[in-house]
């Protein structure tokens, strides 16, 4: 939901200004042609004539006596754990206590939560936004909390922040941890990417299983399996921040005698301060995504309430239940962003008197809300939303879905695009022999990347066939290439419209918003109801969630264009479109490949929800293994999308990240 | 040296405190997983029943009208969790919920937990019998009367396709989590359908919806009792008829599915000592009417589960009072 957050903001595309490409001629093109470009078209070429040959000569799919079979270690290492989990010593001096320590402090948080009632709650909550970030983030925490009130939503709403607020610390601490480790010492930094990389793109539906199996279902497994997934970028810019602090200042710090511990604590880390409260905020927009995803292991809270109205098909209900999260993670984000650009200031956490008047507000206020018997959200000040939601997409989906005059229902695009996009790109896919494959994935790795890049990617594709999944990953391949296509070419149309006028942009901002925030559970079922059952709307879902993320680097990517080069076109009198085509994009290139980038890995990060709407393939199983308890299957399909991800990843990446420094 | 020295007794110390202190708070002992309330459980010592609800209206149907008598006739505190079957009879195993009030047969996971390790009771049936079918759409069933015979399901395989189906006819199939041998069955019978997983119920009742509207012939798994016949009619496809393991190998089967009487299981050790909450759940039984009625108002009317039940309960006093244990009656 929110991995789009999740890429730690892009390193600022801040395009190389080189005097040949700021002039508007027609070679805006690169001005130095290196005579080994010239041998790529032919190189290109001769690939494409040797690939179609293989694909008629050779049979497709990955051959058989290459495959390892995992299913029956994989099945007794589950049989194992269900056998042993009451009495294994395993199980009752380690997991048992981690289990236990996870429910006090989940409910400790609870009671408070409750405790200070909706009032104290809010109170808190307004004027902790107020010390770290000002009057406006105070102003929003308010008017969201009240709307969770309004929604019926209190008693969800504090269960979940319950959770997250333990979730969160849990996963600061060991981000922390690890990115202090990364960042101290090159040797664990060059252990740890990997890892991180993988934590990264594993779908969070594939790990739920093996927590599931240890922990059962309940607040245990959804707040570690949570940490999982958002610890990793508390890490990385974690890792990050230390690893970026300025040599000079070290060093003089170093030079005055201070010791490493002391130089960590009086240098590094307040040098890294930023990085380090950008951790905080990935990992907490990381966790409300989970919010949802746990509920499918009995996670309870606001996500418990979407996944329950979905089983009666009730849009509006889900709706109610996911605006909720979409506000905490807005008034999150501002808070703590708030707080980073205070801590750039160096106005963080000054003057203990103004900590002390809001500690003192709030107990006022929640002893008065207490003595007024009122500490839950009174029922009386409920809105409710779910019939107009749900008559606006009865409506939408009655008119849409065919029978449009002219342009035809969505229903009918969703047949066409089906057969005459999704099949085709499926078909030749699996025709390739899969020698043809491993040939291709590495001849793009290499273009882009360098040899080792290639070598990762092609490892992974075999590690795709080795596994057993080689038809269903291409299948879901074909579809990740098809939402790709369709989110640039959107996303790029729409950053264009953004980038050139601040008024569109501003209107977009909450869009954007909304749609990078919102459980994807919750617009399931408009997608099936638009598109019906199948590839198309998995497509669908998957455009709509990565969409966000391209239009907001694009546009930042078109907007950091140099002026002066923008100004220059102008005065040689360039129209609009000679602009946007030979000058913003050719010099915005480095955000554009970033959009590419994310928009693979967004996209891919939707495919388990393709799953629940009949995209079948790596998805389908992934959720089999979760609904069947059968840890073969979804571990390998969680594997091999792993492996996509990390073959899509090296064949998109631009060079540039490589060479200058891979940072988060 | 010396400074030094202090300084690595003094944070020895420290370590041996903290790591100390962490014993002595986890209390040493073994903890005992499947002994853990949810932290959200009532805060006075109340008495508290967990029950799972499965992603299919009937089993909210079932669960809200047992919560519902549960909280008002008998003072108890209901937590619900939404969870797959086969996951919840895992967490019926170790006691994270108390009972499953409808399971439609799970004969793997029978032997394991109630067979072999006894931490799973039988409840006894719940009254419904359940049945998975092929179905079509009843006005599609009036117009071509012989589609209702799987051998003349090749016939109509044409008007069947769709584009997910690859010029195949298709047959509609659902959650991931539900029991199917559609694939084996398309192909033991020689029939030139493809099966399409929806992937979820409700992405499957949505697509069934869409296709009713426009009175468009389709072919779908589906199971009775299930609200959405009173509002899509459909009629079933004969398959070759059920003998007893005739499914018992999943890739030679030919023949159509079982009637199941649903049943009920509760956690061994809630069954023993459960009180009130487990007698009632274990007399917990009624109609295939009655479970519709109720899951016709949470689905179709959109009221919620607790207002759905509230209205049956209100309706049908005779039915549920000889549910109650005898003294609470």
């Amino acid at each position: 939901m929110t991995a789009a957050v999740t890429t730690p903001t892009p390193p600022s595309p801040t395009p190389p200004t080189s005097p040949s490409s700021s002039t508007p001629a027609p070679a805006a093109a690169p001005a130095t042609v290196r005579p080994a470009r010239l041998l790529r078209p032919l190189g290109v070429v001769a690939l494409l004539l040797v690939l179609v040959a293989g694909a008629l000569l050779a049979e497709g799919g990955w051959p058989a006596a290459f495959t390892v079979d995992l299913s029956e270690p994989l099945g007794a290492a589950g049989d194992w754990i269900i056998d042993n989990r009451d009495g294994h010593p395993l199980f009752l001096y380690f997991f048992g206590h981690v289990s236990n320590a996870v429910v006090l402090s989940v409910r400790a948080v609870y009671l408070v939560l409750l405790g200070a009632g909706w009032a104290g709650v809010t109170a808190a909550a307004g004027l902790v936004a107020w010390r770290v970030a000002g009057i406006r983030p105070a102003v929003t925490a308010v008017v969201a909390l009240a709307v969770c009130g309004l929604l019926g939503m209190w008693v969800p709403t504090m269960q979940t922040l319950a959770l997250m607020v333990v979730a969160v610390v849990a996963s600061v601490a060991l981000g922390g941890l690890l990115g202090l480790a990364a960042g101290l010492s090159d040797r664990t930094y060059r252990a740890l990417r990997p890892v991180l990389d993988t934590m990264q793109v594993l779908p969070a539906f594939a790990y739920l299983l093996p927590v599931v199996l240890v922990f059962g279902i309940g607040v245990p497994a959804a707040v570690l399996a949570t940490v999982v997934y958002a610890a990793p970028p508390m890490a990385r810019l974690t890792a990050l921040g230390l690893r970026g602090a300025d040599k000079g200042v070290l060093e003089a710090s170093a030079s005055l005698g201070a010791t490493a511990p002391q130089r960590l604590l009086t240098a590094r880390l307040p040098l890294a301060r930023e990085q380090l409260l950008l951790g905080v905020n990935q990992a907490i927009m990381m966790a409300l995504s989970m919010a949802v995803i746990a509920s499918v292991i009995g996670a309870a809270g606001l996500g418990d309430r979407v996944y329950q109205a979905l089983a009666s098909v009730d849009v509006g209900a889900a709706l109610a239940a996911g605006l909720p999260i979409v506000l905490l993670a807005v008034v999150l984000d501002r808070t703590v962003s708030g707080a980073g650009a205070r801590a750039a200031r160096g106005g963080l956490l000054r003057g203990a008197r103004g900590w002390v008047v809001a500690l003192a507000v709030t107990l006022l206020v929640a002893l008065t809300g207490r003595l007024a018997g009122r500490t839950l959200w009174p029922e009386a000040w409920h809105v409710d939303i779910t019939a107009p939601v749900n008559r606006a997409v009865e409506w939408m989906t009655a008119h849409l879905y065919s029978g449009v005059p002219v342009v035809g229902g969505t229903a009918d695009w969703a047949g066409r695009f089906t057969t005459w996009v999704l099949d085709p790109v499926r078909a030749g896919l699996q025709a390739l022999p899969w020698w043809g494959v491993l040939l291709l994935v590495g001849v793009l790795a290499l273009a882009v990347g360098t040899w080792r890049t290639a070598l990762t990617a092609v490892l992974a594709m075999a590690a795709i066939g080795g596994l057993g999944v080689w038809d269903a990953s291409l299948d879901t391949l074909s579809q990740v290439l098809a939402a790709v296509a369709v989110t640039l070419a959107l996303g790029f149309a729409v950053a264009v419209a953004a980038a050139r006028s601040a008024r569109v942009e501003r209107l977009l901002r909450p869009v954007l918003d909304v749609f990078q925030t919102l459980p994807q559970f919750v617009y399931l079922i408009p997608v099936v109801a638009l598109f019906g059952v199948g590839r198309a709307p998995a497509v669908a879902a998957a455009v709509v969630y990565a969409l966000p993320a391209v239009v907001r680097i694009t546009t930042q990517g078109l907007r950091g264009v140099d002026p002066v080069a923008l100004e220059s076109a102008r005065s040689l009198g360039a129209t609009g479109l000679q602009q946007l085509r030979q000058v913003q994009l050719p010099l915005a290139r480095p955000a554009l490949l970033l959009a590419v980038n994310q928009g693979v890995v967004l996209v891919l990060a939707v495919v388990i929800i393709g799953g629940l709407v009949g995209g079948g393939a790596l998805g389908y199983e992934v959720v089999y293994g979760l609904a069947q308890g059968d840890l073969a299957t979804g571990l390998v399909a969680g594997a091999a999308i792993v492996c996509l991800g990390l073959v899509l990843d090296r064949v998109t990446q631009p060079t540039e990240r490589r060479t200058a420094g891979k940072g988060a | 040296m010396r400074p030094i020295s202090r300084k690595r007794t003094i944070r020895l110390a420290a370590a041996l405190t903290v790591t100390g202190s962490l014993l002595a708070l986890t209390g040493c002992g073994a903890a005992d997983m499947t002994r853990q309330a949810s932290p959200f459980a009532a805060v006075r010592d109340a008495r508290t029943v967990t029950l799972s609800v499965q992603s299919w209206v009937g089993a909210q149907a079932n669960v809200a009208v047992a919560k519902y008598l549960l909280e008002h006739e008998l003072d108890y505190r209901v937590d619900t969790v939404q969870v797959d079957e086969v996951p919840a009879w895992d967490a019926l195993s170790q006691g994270r919920v108390d009972a499953i009030l409808e399971d439609w047969g799970h004969p793997e996971q029978e032997k394991r937990y109630v067979d072999d390790k006894g931490t799973i009771a039988r409840g006894g049936d719940l009254g419904v019998t359940g049945h998975i079918g092929w179905f079509v759409p009843t006005y599609f069933a009036k117009q071509h009367p012989d589609v209702t015979d799987w051998k003349n399901l090749n016939k109509y395989a044409s008007q069947l396709r769709t584009a997910e189906s690859g010029g195949k006819g298709q047959l509609l199939d659902g959650s991931p989590s539900y029991i199917t041998n559609d694939k084996a069955l398309v192909k033991n019978l020689g029939l030139d359908l493809q099966v399409v997983f929806a992937g979820s119920e409700a992405a499957q009742i949505t697509q069934i919806r869409q296709f009713a509207k426009q009175r468009k012939p389709f072919l779908t798994y589906w199971y009775k009792p299930q609200w959405l016949f009173e509002k899509v009619p459909m009629t079933e496809v004969k398959l070759p008829a059920y003998k007893e393991g005739c499914d018992a190998d999943p890739a030679k089967v030919a023949c159509a599915y079982p009637h199941t009487p649903l049943q009920k299981y509760l956690n061994a050790g809630f069954a023993r000592t459960g009180g009130e909450a487990a007698a009632f759940l274990k007399n917990f039984r009624w109609t295939t009417e009655d479970q519709n009625e109720v899951a016709l108002m949470i689905a179709e009317e959109k009221l919620s589960p607790e207002a759905a039940a509230e209205k049956w309960v209100k309706a049908n006093e005779p039915t549920w009072r000889q549910w109650l244990p005898p003294k609470s009656r």
